[in-house]
């Protein structure tokens, strides 16, 4: 028996994992699953929560920075990331 | 002839990135251009890098030199001249661009089916996301004209894009992550449909697990005059009165304002406003009106009175 690792990544509306997800990548590494761009139109979990609920870790989460100044109104990447995941154990 | 577009389609490429016209090419164009470009039965396609080479070799597209006037780009009556003199495309581009528009770079986007990657025990992934082609904070814009020779089906993939994105100032393949995001949509249409997109509108191209070559013409096109009122000559526009906001009338018609001011499902709840902030500078840059307002984003944060 061997150890996998799948990540869960999800982007939220707002700094807090009540918040709905706007964003999601899975990468599987029991090789079960192939995930790749655009393979769905639903996320995965409404929330971040409700990840939690289904046994998803949380193990990184983005910071809170200030806008530097005179950039306050530039808009990028998307803000509110959150890294999750599962351990698999098993013959892959 | 050109028919320059209206404000409300302006108006809905300030908010989205980007505008279609379904089926806007006809049959006989289409069979030209896919003619021109040795397109045949499927079954008769060994391998991928002949048939591009091919194509590459021997169709009228030319090669043309960056910055090339676009009206001095394609070969007079082939198939891409013709799709060009289009009073809707043509009308489309100078609204956009200006009449004087120059050509950046061009390509024609060939997506195979599973069995050539099967074929070479290659995975068959789709394309990641991202924002052509380097970071761009500039102000003005280009824009990508696709055409689409054949109908592309929902199994065909289609290139997939994200409304809205196109005023994020992101570095190209940096938004990779984002294997899906809410709000993503698909070029799922009919043969001869012309889309245009915003140089900054993320998208991707979709898998293909049809049976049939996707094909999408591309043409990057940049502007050499200011894009104010490209559509408008006879300068007509002109921003509308502040409404009520919040505690809003229901009763009153849909306007403009309403077009620009459209939310879409990926947009964070705090960066959705600086989204709608930056749709309004945009819309000033494109009307010369330099004041002016929708839902008083701008003007709230310009009182400054110290």
């Amino acid at each position: 028996m061997t150890k996998r690792q799948k990540v869960l990544v999800l982007y939220l509306k707002f700094p807090s994992l009540e918040a709905e997800v706007i964003s999601w990548a899975t990468f599987d590494g029991t090789g079960k699953k192939l995930h790749m761009t655009g393979d769905s139109d639903e996320p995965p979990y409404p929330t971040g929560l409700d990840a939690l609920l289904d046994g998803w870790r949380l193990f990184q989460s983005s910071q809170s920075i200030p806008e530097h100044p005179g950039q306050e109104f530039r808009t990028s990447y998307l803000k509110h990331e959150f890294f999750f995941e599962k351990i698999e154990e098993g013959d892959f | 002839m050109t028919k320059l577009l209206s404000t409300e389609l302006m108006a809905e490429f300030a908010n989205s990135g980007c505008l279609f016209f379904e089926g806007l090419i006809d049959e006989d164009i289409n069979k030209e251009f896919l003619n021109d470009i040795g397109h045949t039965d499927i079954d008769d396609v060994d391998n991928i890098q002949h048939y591009f080479q091919n194509i590459k070799s021997s169709s009228s597209i030319p090669r043309i030199p960056a910055g090339t006037a676009l009206k001095d780009a394609y070969p007079l009556n082939s198939p891409l001249e013709k799709i060009f003199k289009n009073e809707i495309v043509s009308g489309a581009i100078n609204s956009l661009v200006g009449s004087k528009t120059v050509v950046d770079h061009q390509f024609l986007h060939l997506t195979f089916p599973s069995k050539y990657y099967e074929k070479a025990n290659q995975r068959q992934m789709s394309q990641v996301n991202h924002q052509d082609s380097t970071i761009d904070p500039r102000t003005t814009f280009d824009i990508q004209l696709f055409y689409f020779p054949t109908a592309v089906t929902k199994e065909m993939g289609g290139t997939r894009y994200i409304p809205g994105t196109h005023l994020r100032i992101v570095n190209e393949m940096g938004i990779a992550k984002y294997q899906n995001i809410k709000g993503q949509k698909n070029i799922i249409c009919k043969a001869g449909t012309i889309g245009i997109f915003h140089n900054g509108l993320w998208h991707g191209a979709g898998v293909n697990f049809s049976d049939d070559i996707r094909y999408m013409f591309k043409v990057r096109l940049q502007p050499t005059e200011k894009q104010e009122l490209l559509w408008d000559p006879e300068k007509k526009y002109q921003p509308l009165p502040n409404r009520a906001l919040y505690w809003t009338d229901e009763t009153k018609d849909q306007t403009i304002n309403d077009i620009l001011m459209r939310s879409y499902p990926w947009q964070e709840a705090d960066t959705n406003r600086l989204d709608k902030i930056n749709v309004v500078k945009f819309w000033r840059l494109l009307t010369g009106h330099k004041k002016m307002d929708v839902d008083y984003w701008l003007t709230r944060i310009e009182n400054e009175l110290y």
